[in-house]
């Protein structure tokens, strides 16, 4: 008889995590672009300001988060688009869990297979860029902390901007304003490390950045996708 | 039970951007109903069927659910609603199976039959572990098919589901309605097709006629 | 949505006696139509009242009161800089709330006001920004300073630029204005924080040491113009918005009857 199994509580969390990173290992090499856009443009750092060290060093922190922030920028915007031409979106709108685990769990996969390999690199680039050796472990934290606030922030804009054709520029003007707390506790926290003064408290922010972005990002992605991918 | 129809829609009208779609759609579906939208190209049949879904708001009117408004019973009426749009939803980097575990996974509810079962029921018994890009549309189609096999939703929504699939795949599809219909489910379907089935009845959508507001 | 806006009836119900008549006007407010004959009628005395007291404010501002200790008669030009900066932010925010209600109460008129407002607070955020940088050059010796009201100012420039751009994105009114109201609720959240880290990050990199205006330190007479200014700043501010919100009505309501006769009388005159 219909109707008469238990229902299976799930949020949905799981399931779309589980499906994206499936997605993300089939196109390994899509996923792996952000992280070599990243390592090529800091090649460019030197031949376009100077490759002595002592100015390097100055700049590493600030350069290397600007660059993760451009990574980020280039792969969000495909965040919702390939679902919401193939119809899998709509299937999300209209499954009965609360749209936001759904979209976390995009999200999830989305900082798993973008900021996390940022991170995982970027004491590569802190080397390239003489980094001082107090600033590696301040540049991963804030890293993995802050790259997950960009991937949470840019699913709003990747949500506001679905259903456009020439979303993707359009995304980066709606969301680079709304990173810029997160650059500036993120390159505060390496250099205050650099500079011997004590990194936790700016790391402690960019934590609440990311407790704030996880509770309300979802929702106003959720609420952003209801109107635009409807349309 | 009770005797609220299991679905109800009243005067139902869908706008957007002050141009009226259509108006004053009425009807009643019961359990063991299969209900066929006709229209013109560009009547509004996706929409109403999107309506359907909860996934756009109508303008004007109410969709009850066993006499429950929509927005008061909501998460049952979706978990108890399977709706297969113009889109699939086959993502092409996975495979039929894969495909069809994620879609299984988000929905509320679902039988015992096995995803290997279904597939091999709606005929991609070798076709399994192949990735989608090297399936042809129909096959597509009926990878979104064989959701059907597995659900448990008692309301059926499929926007076009006969297009790309060959006759043999277009008999199976209306087995299946009859057998969902015969359990006591009902179906809502947008078709150009002439159906044979038991319990079938037509809706035409008739464009909106402006009055001169 | 709908059930915040039943939360807000159930709330107000309890101190409402009456819901229905006590939300009328509400309710009335919300039709475009009423919108625009009662803004008619508002529009020449609000205009007449920006217009003098900003006269007011700019005559007492650049004429009677006194000179700057330090930097002489080009601090004048706060008169207008502060003011459009205040503007400026409150604009934003206005744009919000008349986004959030057009997403909670459905209400049309609002994201016509939405719409409206946010040209007009880029352009005040713009001109508090050109006004700074010409007041900093005699100052700071430079237009350009990355000073952190300077630098909230440039971004909430950004954020008004993404609300028009999302605006104006969309084919559908409908798409637009709920998208663009979800973008200015985002922005709203983020301003505080945005203004909090910028001020940090600038007491990190240099340590203030010229505030623009700092008011309490204010001389009286030199203050007292100011809040003049702002005055007539938030009476102009009303003008425009209204008169924005007015072409907005007219353009988005061209189908409708009372347009067409209010068009064809204007015609027939």
């Amino acid at each position: 008889m219909l109707s008469s199994a238990p229902r299976k509580m799930n949020s949905g969390f799981v399931a779309w995590l589980r499906r994206d990173l499936l997605l993300a290992y089939r196109r390994r090499g899509e996923v792996a672009s952000p992280v070599v856009f990243f390592l090529m443009v800091s090649t460019l750092i030197p031949l376009g300001l100077t490759p002595e060290a002592a100015q390097l060093e100055k700049v590493a922190a600030g350069m290397i988060w600007i660059m993760a922030l451009l990574a980020t920028l280039l792969s969000v915007d495909g965040l919702f688009a390939s679902d919401y031409h193939d119809g899998s979106l709509e299937q999300m709108l209209i499954t009965p869990q609360l749209l936001p685990l759904p979209i976390l769990g995009k999200v999830t996969a989305h900082w798993l297979t973008t900021g996390l390999p940022l991170t995982l690199v970027s004491p590569l680039l802190g080397l390239m860029l003489s980094l001082p050796i107090d600033g590696y472990l301040p540049l991963l934290c804030s890293l993995a902390l802050g790259s997950a606030c960009l991937s949470l922030v840019g699913a709003v804009g990747a949500a506001l901007t679905v259903s456009l054709r020439k979303g993707g520029l359009l995304l980066s003007l709606l969301v680079m304003p709304l990173y810029m707390p997160v650059i500036i506790f993120g390159t505060a926290t390496v250099n205050a490390a650099v500079d011997g003064l004590n990194w936790l408290p700016p790391l402690a922010i960019l934590g609440a950045l990311f407790a704030a972005s996880v509770a309300l990002c979802p929702l106003a992605a959720a609420g952003a996708l209801r109107v635009t991918a409807s349309n | 039970m009770s005797q609220a129809p299991l679905l109800s829609v009243e005067n139902l009208a869908f706008e957007r951007d002050d141009s009226c779609l259509f108006s004053a759609v009425d009807f009643t579906l019961d359990s063991g109903d299969v209900l066929q939208i006709e229209g013109a190209n560009g009547s509004g049949k996706t929409t109403l069927l999107r309506l359907l879904t909860g996934s756009l708001q109508p303008s004007v009117g109410e969709i009850s659910y066993l006499g429950q408004a929509l927005s008061e019973c909501r998460y049952n009426y979706l978990s108890d609603m399977l709706y297969i749009g113009h889109q699939p939803a086959v993502k092409l980097n996975l495979s039929a199976e894969e495909n069809l575990r994620w879609m299984v996974a988000t929905a509320a509810q679902s039988n015992d039959l096995s995803i290997k079962d279904a597939l091999t029921q709606v005929g991609l018994a070798g076709y399994s572990d192949i990735p989608c890009y090297a399936l042809s549309a129909g096959q597509h189609r009926r990878v979104a098919l064989a959701r059907l096999l597995i659900s448990q939703a008692r309301l059926w929504y499929l926007d076009e589901p006969f297009t790309s699939i060959d006759k043999q795949g277009v008999a199976f599809l209306q087995s299946c309605l009859q057998q969902h219909v015969a359990q006591g489910g009902a179906v809502i379907l947008s078709t150009h097709q002439d159906l044979a089935l038991n319990g079938l009845r037509k809706y035409k959508l008739l464009p909106h006629i402006e009055q001169g507001v | 949505m709908s059930w915040l806006s039943k939360l807000f009836s159930k709330l107000f119900a309890k101190w409402l006696p009456n819901e229905s008549s006590s939300w009328q006007w509400f309710y009335r407010l919300g039709s475009p139509k009423w919108f625009y004959r009662r803004s008619g009628q508002w529009l020449p005395w609000l205009s007449l009242a920006a217009l003098l007291v900003l006269a007011t404010g700019l005559v007492w501002g650049l004429a009677f009161a006194p000179e700057d200790a330090k930097q002489g008669n080009s601090f004048r030009i706060i008169y207008i800089h502060v003011p459009a900066a205040f503007l400026a932010q409150s604009g934003y925010f206005i744009m919000a709330i008349a986004g959030a209600i057009g997403l909670i109460w459905k209400m049309k008129i609002s994201y016509m006001v939405m719409k409206a407002a946010a040209p007009i607070g880029a352009v005040l955020t713009f001109v508090a920004l050109f006004t700074g940088a010409v007041w900093g050059k005699p100052t700071w010796g430079a237009y350009w300073v990355w000073d952190a009201r300077i630098t909230s100012m440039l971004i909430l420039l950004f954020l008004y630029a993404g609300v028009m751009a999302l605006q104006y994105a969309y084919h559908s009114i409908d798409a637009a204005s709920k998208a663009s109201a979800i973008l200015a609720l985002v922005g709203t959240v983020n301003i505080p924080i945005i203004n909090k880290s910028v001020d940090w990050w600038y007491t990190l990199h240099q340590p203030a040491t010229i505030k623009l205006t700092s008011a309490p330190s204010m001389h009286m007479d030199m203050f007292m113009p100011l809040l003049v200014m702002i005055v007539g700043f938030y009476l102009f501010y009303g003008v425009a918005l209204i008169l924005h919100t007015r072409n907005e009505i007219l353009r988005r309501e061209r189908k409708t009857s009372w347009v067409r006769e209010l068009v064809n009388a204007k015609a027939g005159l």
